[in-house]
């Protein structure tokens, strides 16, 4: 008889607290659930799951372009001195060596036979203008500082530079050399100021002989690193 | 006599001052340094692995050192010119720094700061090359710039475009060509040449016959290219042409021209 009564107490006491187990979320008890079984056994080194940060690293900026713009007096042989101006592009390649290209245009003036005789023209007018463009090597070879008072320094460079390339004038295409050098001052990183001067040579034969001319030229320049 | 009436009609000063002052005014605006760009810029930084970090006042040898950077500081890369940075201290001092001590730095991510120098491997590999040739071409001189882009190691393919100027007659000339490499990873690298393209001929007005021709070309050539250093090579060719002219005869012209050129 007890037996029985112990069986049934028992049967009830696990109906209820099955019950209770299916409707405890409804009063809001147990929020906290158990953890879930850790499927590593203790003792493992742990992976951190944390994904390697991708660093874009932003781009140097290169400034080995210099490009520019010179006005200056061009010393035309036979034909007088003119102003002459024109454009610079330079691309440096190491700190000492770097590559130019020069474009410069400016005009003849009148050669002394000319003046002398009145109206005799050896060439015509539009055959006075005078244009060039050469291809040239330069090398710093003497790079400094230069101070300005006390407080301040500026960079500079003398360079020596020569090359080839064509002029047009007096109604003819020549091939012609350039040589030189130029003074290179730097007002800051990238600004800078050029002093220069080039010898032009080319052969003509606009007066019956052959001969190899020398035109001077010096040029004050503007140029900027980009 | 009447005094001159300058308070009725104003001089021409008067007139044109307000212009003066706009046209002054646009200049002032257009010197004035725009300050906020140079702010927006982001730099890479990098921090000082080695003891110190060496700034020079100049990029270049012989620029005094005027200030050390301590390890473990960070400076900005804020430009690079040849093979040195310009770097910005956290106290906002800049110099130069060369690319040896810059190479001993670390990036924000732990690693080395590398920098891709031109080795005779890109010499090999490269696809992109560019030059200039100057020389003889049967008497007169001829001054080139070609442009060239690699579809492999021994094949390349080029365009030139070059100015002749001789004692009769002046041209132009543009051609392009197939250039094969057999041993491109050589230092002293021959090379065999075939192309075509059109050369246009200026007699000079003294000469007979001075009318303008153009006309088709053929050449096959050889030379050799010659790594010289970082992305520098020097180069020299012989190229034989045959100009095919409406007259009777094809005309035959030899080249020879030597140059240098840099890959990229």
């Amino acid at each position: 008889m007890e037996s029985r009564f112990r069986v049934l107490f028992l049967i009830i006491a696990m109906g209820s607290l099955s019950g209770c187990a299916a409707t405890k979320n409804l009063f809001g008890f147990g929020n906290e659930e158990a953890p879930p079984p850790t499927a590593e056994p203790p003792g493992q080194v742990i992976d951190p799951q944390v994904e390697r940060r991708e660093i874009k690293e932003p781009k140097i900026d290169r400034e080995d372009f210099e490009i520019g713009v010179f006005v200056g007096i061009l010393a035309i042989e036979d034909f007088g001195s003119n102003a002459s101006y024109g454009l610079r592009l330079a691309y440096h390649i190491t700190e000492g060596f770097f590559i130019e290209t020069t474009a410069g245009a400016s005009r003849g003036g009148l050669t002394s036979f000319e003046e002398l005789s009145g109206g005799a023209r050896l060439i015509s007018d539009s055959e006075r203008d005078y244009y060039y463009y050469n291809l040239n090597l330069g090398y710093n070879i003497l790079p400094g500082e230069v101070f300005l008072g006390e407080g301040r320094a500026y960079n500079t460079n003398l360079y020596l530079i020569g090359g080839l390339g064509a002029t047009r004038f007096a109604g003819d295409d020549r091939f012609s050399v350039n040589i030189g050098a130029g003074y290179r001052f730097l007002l800051n990183d990238s600004v800078a100021l050029h002093i220069d001067f080039r010898d032009h040579l080319y052969d003509i034969d606009l007066f019956g002989e052959e001969k190899t001319v020398h035109n001077l030229e010096g040029t004050l320049g503007f140029t900027v690193f980009f | 006599m009447s005094e001159p009436s300058t308070t009725t009609t104003p001089s021409t000063l008067q007139r044109i001052k307000p212009a003066l002052a706009a046209c002054l005014c646009a200049v002032v605006l257009l010197i004035s340094p725009a300050v906020p760009l140079e702010a927006a810029d982001e730099y890479r930084s990098v921090v000082v692995a080695d003891p110190y970090l060496e700034m020079h006042t100049g990029p270049g040898r012989g620029y005094p050192i005027f200030h050390v950077v301590d390890r473990g500081d960070t400076v900005d890369i804020i430009k690079q010119r040849t093979d040195w940075f310009l770097v910005r201290t956290a106290r906002g001092k800049e110099g130069w720094v060369d690319r040896a001590q810059m190479e001993q730095t670390l990036q924000r991510d732990g690693a080395q700061f590398s920098l891709h120098r031109a080795t005779i491997e890109d010499f090999t590999n490269a696809k992109w090359e560019t030059g200039i040739l100057a020389g003889d071409f049967g008497g007169a001189n001829i001054i080139s710039l070609y442009g060239s882009y690699s579809l492999n190691p021994n094949v390349s393919v080029e365009v030139w475009g070059s100015q002749i100027l001789g004692n009769y007659s002046n041209g132009w000339m543009a051609s392009a060509n197939i250039v094969h490499e057999t041993f491109p990873e050589w230092r002293v690298s021959p090379f065999f040449t075939l192309g075509a393209g059109y050369i246009r001929t200026e007699p000079k007005s003294t000469i007979v016959l001075p009318e303008d021709r153009n006309d088709q070309i053929g050449h096959v050539g050889a030379g050799f290219r010659v790594y010289v250093t970082r992305r520098f090579l020097v180069r020299a060719e012989y190229k034989s042409y045959v100009v095919f002219t409406s007259r009777d005869e094809n005309e035959e012209i030899e080249e020879w021209k030597a140059g240098f050129a840099f890959f990229f």
